[in-house]
């Protein structure tokens, strides 16, 4: 094939959240990793979405249509401190749904990792 | 995650390898261990349930020997593959980026199809069959022709029903589309799969401008993605 320009981004996803964060990681900065692993209802975010947090503030992609992220980059901020992961559970049918809860009606479950 | 970890997933991302990061989530003292998938050292069933989200393309949770575990998977990207480098393509082609397609545009003629009006797209100047029999569309690919020339449009159509490709788009117009259809019969393509042809191609949204027909094409596309009820209705 002739070809001219290849100069596509070829992520699977047009966010490719997990590059980003190798960068941040790579560059110096402390990363942690969400990573949204089973929905129920009308959860907005289906699996395998994701969010990169960094303890310096940034933060990119998403893990719902907003009403979580706050929280979640609160325990990625934690999981950088600890190094240890945590499976978070968002739901109506959950004690957070006070603190958080989805506004869809949806359940969510949400793996947060520090990038090593 | 690892650092080897990490450069192990981006590298088979890179070279568009299918694979799946599977991470344990419980039980909550063995959470956070990863694999690459396929991997021989892994645990066979692991590998095998790696495999089905794989064909799926859909990311989930699996419980195997009272273990939960996360399956990513990582699918090459889908790819669009559009033949004809013109005005509309312009139009679409930069649109199509936020959808997560590898793009992918085709066209002979070299004053059409060159780099600088298509950015982030790979540009081919083989003649589309040739072009089409070296990508080998598969069935997470999507073809659309809009040249409205036939002597363009025809051999990548031709090409385009020998193969999976699960969604094939063609521009022109409704008498357009009949003669394009006859030539094709005559090629030896049947009823049903000429069928798999949308044509005249995009959703019904009275589109006007480059800009407006773009979006009813890749309105079109999603809703055949994503098994939409629009598309079994316009199909039926």
């Amino acid at each position: 094939m002739s070809e001219i320009a290849s100069k596509a981004p070829f992520a699977d996803d047009a966010e490719d959240i997990l590059s980003l964060a190798a960068a941040w990681r790579a560059a110096g900065e402390d990363v942690a990793l969400a990573t949204v692993t089973e929905t129920w209802g009308s959860s907005p975010r289906p699996a395998g979405s994701q969010l990169a947090v960094s303890l310096s503030g940034k933060m990119a992609g998403s893990v719902s249509g907003g009403c979580i992220e706050g929280a979640v980059a609160d325990a990625a901020a934690e999981t950088i401190r600890t190094g240890k992961p945590q499976l978070l559970d968002f739901g109506v049918s959950n004690e957070r749904a006070w603190e958080v809860g989805l506004a869809c009606g949806g359940k969510v479950k949400v793996f947060v990792e520090k990038l090593a | 995650m690892t650092p080897a970890l990490a450069q192990a997933l981006a590298a088979a991302r890179k070279e568009h390898r299918p694979v799946v990061l599977a991470t344990r989530l419980a039980p909550p003292g063995l959470a956070g261990t990863q694999h690459l998938l396929p991997d021989p050292e892994a645990p066979a069933e692991l590998n095998k349930a790696a495999e089905a989200a794989l064909a799926s393309d859909q990311s989930r949770t699996v419980t195997i020997g009272g273990e939960q575990w996360f399956l990513h998977a990582h699918n090459p990207p889908a790819r669009l593959i559009v033949v004809g480098a013109v005005h509309i393509a312009q139009a679409l082609l930069p649109m199509a980026v936020g959808l997560g397609f590898a793009l992918i545009v085709v066209d002979p003629r070299r004053s059409f199809a060159s780099p600088e009006r298509f950015p982030n797209v790979t540009v081919l100047t083989d003649w589309p069959d040739e072009a089409l029999d070296a990508l080998k569309p598969d069935t997470r690919s999507a073809i659309l022709t809009l040249t409205h020339d036939p002597k363009l449009d025809d051999p990548a159509l031709d090409r385009a029903l020998k193969s999976p490709a699960f969604y094939i788009g063609a521009l022109g117009s409704r008498r357009t589309h009949a003669a394009r259809l006859q030539r094709l019969r005559a090629l030896g393509h049947g009823e049903a799969e000429l069928a798999r042809i949308h044509g005249p191609v995009g959703l019904d949204i009275e589109a006007v401008t480059a800009p407006e027909i773009a979006l009813s094409i890749l309105a079109q596309l999603v809703a055949v993605r994503r098994g939409a009820a629009t598309a079994k209705k316009e199909a039926a």
